[in-house]
């Protein structure tokens, strides 16, 4: 029988899976983007397992709310990299300073 | 053992797997596209615990459009994806060691939260209200108790649009655009002139 435990374990994992891809893609922002968006799918796995076994129907629309955050970080964050590249020519993160204005 | 469970394992693993294969990959499309699989499993775990309607809502969102937005970038910059990968091997044992302790630490903290929290008491699964299908379930929530909530959401949408079309907006030099106010303004003045020619002499440059 699965449990609430296996969700969050999974999740768990995800999570870690996302913060060690920060970690060890320091330089490749596309990278670094995309562990967030796995870290963004294990906190949503974790408020859908949460609502399921509570029965209560509010943790999926957190879930919705978490999703549409989701994609507008991404669609910003991947228009700053355009830009960025635009003007550098590349995309390493150590460079990104010369962004402050 | 019960299908259920089968099917549980097997997507999880693939989840983990992807995941996994996203962050370590040598190239950023093959990390795009197993996050696109890391998300379709996901997916089918949603629908495993019932909630069908944020299943397809990572479907069309995150496979649909966020993956494929990712892709498209991957694909437009001309980047040297290998001098990015400098620094992989040097940090990764730091990440690994920090990884496993926070594996352990959350496993540990959802454990005693399933086993002991408000959750122990529940007997199984349930994602939307009896005879009520599960989009019908977050439908009446949602529009009811979270109509500004939602309202928000669709805000959080619009500034991000607007945000990413101002910044990769560009105007290239040297290329001829329509200036619609400039031409419905043009009248006999400004688009016409009279010349008094005398006779003989041509109107020449």
């Amino acid at each position: 029988m699965i449990g609430l435990t296996h969700y969050l374990t999974l999740a768990a994992i995800l999570f870690t899976i996302g913060v060690f891809g920060i970690f060890v893609n320091r330089k490749n922002i596309i990278v670094i983007l995309m562990s967030i968006e796995l870290i963004l799918l294990a906190v949503n796995i974790n408020l859908v397992a949460f609502s399921v076994y509570l029965h209560d129907v509010v943790g999926q629309i957190f879930a919705m709310f978490v999703l549409t955050v989701a994609a507008a970080e991404a669609a910003v964050g991947l228009a700053i990299l355009v830009t960025f590249f635009r003007n550098r020519g590349d995309i390493a993160v150590d460079d990104a300073s010369v962004m402050k204005g | 053992m019960p299908l259920a469970t089968i099917a549980f394992y097997l997507m999880a693993t693939v989840t983990v797997l992807a995941a996994l294969a996203v962050v370590t990959a040598r190239n950023p499309v093959h990390s795009v596209l197993f996050l696109i699989t890391a998300f379709f499993s996901a997916a089918g775990l949603f629908v495993l615990m019932g909630a069908e309607f944020l299943a397809m809502l990572l479907v069309v969102v995150y496979v649909g459009a966020v993956a494929v937005l990712f892709l498209f970038v991957v694909m437009m910059l001309d980047v040297d994806f290998k001098s990015l990968r400098q620094g992989f091997a040097q940090y990764l044992p730091v990440g690994l060691i920090i990884a496993g302790i926070l594996t352990i630490e959350m496993i540990i903290v959802a454990t005693s939260v399933a086993t002991r929290g408000a959750a122990s008491k529940v007997v199984g699964p349930e994602a939307s209200a009896p005879d009520v299908s599960n989009a019908e379930t977050i439908g009446r929530v949602l529009y009811t108790d979270y109509a500004y909530f939602f309202q928000a959401a669709g805000l959080v949408l619009l500034v991000a649009m607007i945000g990413a079309i101002v910044l990769t907006l560009r105007h290239k030099p040297g290329v001829k655009r329509q200036n619609i106010a400039a031409q419905t303004a043009r009248g006999p003045k400004t688009g016409m002139t009279i010349v008094d020619i005398k006779p003989g002499a041509g109107e020449g440059e």
